[in-house]
């Protein structure tokens, strides 16, 4: 791996950001709708929305109502959801870049 | 900007469903060629940092907030076709695992913020750096403008959904102006955040943002 070491700081370093934002900044989020939430409602149609699937999974809505205490709720949602994409993220990366090295021997 | 289950047909769901998908095979093979060893971290650890950043919705007007799409932001960090990937994989870890965007409307979501907003913001982020001086600041400043053009862009992307399979009987000109209004004010949000993270990038490890010259990597 050509990965130094300058390069692997600057990784973790980022990892911690991405944490950081996910645990701490989010604890401020707006809990208003988003831009398309908002225009659904506003023109009438959030009726047509049928409740989400997976509504009952544990850390559906960020977590909301999972321990009780939101605060919770979020720090879990964004310990889990950072971890989560990361791992997930690097796997299908990882498995992409594979398939190119098994193509160049 | 996730669109829950309903309020697009299942049939219009199923098509951008399997645009998703073609979009999807497209970016991986693209990805497959020109990925170096250190964009498989990079683009794992954007990613991550666009789910961290999604959480956090701003306010915007009363009674409406927005949050980052971030696809302009890694198309940027990793390229086009990655950066779709890093989308992709963001909306599918929040409709499977925190019921956030329906998990039919995956393929509408796809293409509105994956291929709209990361390769379509990408496609104007190019356009600046080829108009814009080639000073040390233009990287991030092209990103924040092309992240700021890249919502509106994938809001149309919900209009033009909307048009062909929406289920309720609204006016497709008030969802139109609805949805363009709203997320142009999303925009600055969007086109700040990514300048902010690009800038911080650039000064930091210029040397790992794809399509910046080895000249402008030593300056800093």
């Amino acid at each position: 791996m050509t990965v130094d070491r300058s390069f692997r700081r600057f990784l973790v370093v980022g990892f911690l950001a991405a944490m950081l934002v996910a645990v701490v900044v989010s604890q401020f989020a707006s809990s208003d709708p988003d831009g398309l939430e908002y225009v659904v409602e506003d023109e009438g149609f959030i009726d047509q929305a049928r409740e989400h699937d997976l509504a009952d999974t544990a850390l559906a809505d960020y977590g909301d109502g999972f321990t009780g205490n939101s605060a919770l709720d979020t720090t879990v949602a964004g310990l889990v959801g950072v971890t989560v994409t990361a791992v997930v993220g690097w796997g299908l990366f990882r498995l992409v870049r594979h398939r190119h090295l098994d193509r160049a021997t | 900007m996730h669109i829950p289950d309903g309020v697009i047909n299942a049939t219009t769901s199923a098509g951008f469903g399997a645009v998703a998908a073609g979009g999807f095979g497209l970016a991986v093979r693209r990805t497959r060629d020109t990925l170096n060893d250190r964009q498989v971290p990079m683009a794992a650890l954007t990613a991550a940092f666009v789910f961290a950043a999604q959480m956090v919705n701003f306010p915007v007007i009363a009674g409406m907030s927005g949050h980052l799409l971030g696809g302009v932001l890694a198309a940027v960090l990793v390229g086009p076709a990655a950066g779709m990937l890093v989308i992709t994989v963001v909306l599918v870890v929040q409709a499977l695992v925190f019921a956030d965007g329906g998990l039919t409307a995956l393929g509408l979501n796809i293409v509105n913020m994956g291929v709209v907003g990361a390769i379509g913001g990408y496609v104007v982020y190019r356009v600046l750096r080829r108009v814009l001086p080639d000073r040390p600041g233009t990287v991030a400043t092209a990103a924040g403008i092309a992240a700021f053009v890249s919502v509106p862009l994938a809001a149309m992307g919900f209009v033009i959904q909307f048009a062909i399979g929406g289920t309720a009987d609204v006016s497709l000109g008030a969802v139109l102006t609805a949805m363009l209004g709203t997320h142009v004010l999303i925009g600055i949000g969007e086109g700040v955040i990514t300048g902010l993270v690009v800038g911080a990038v650039m000064t930091s490890r210029p040397d790992v943002v794809p399509g910046v010259r080895p000249r402008a990597a030593v300056e800093v």
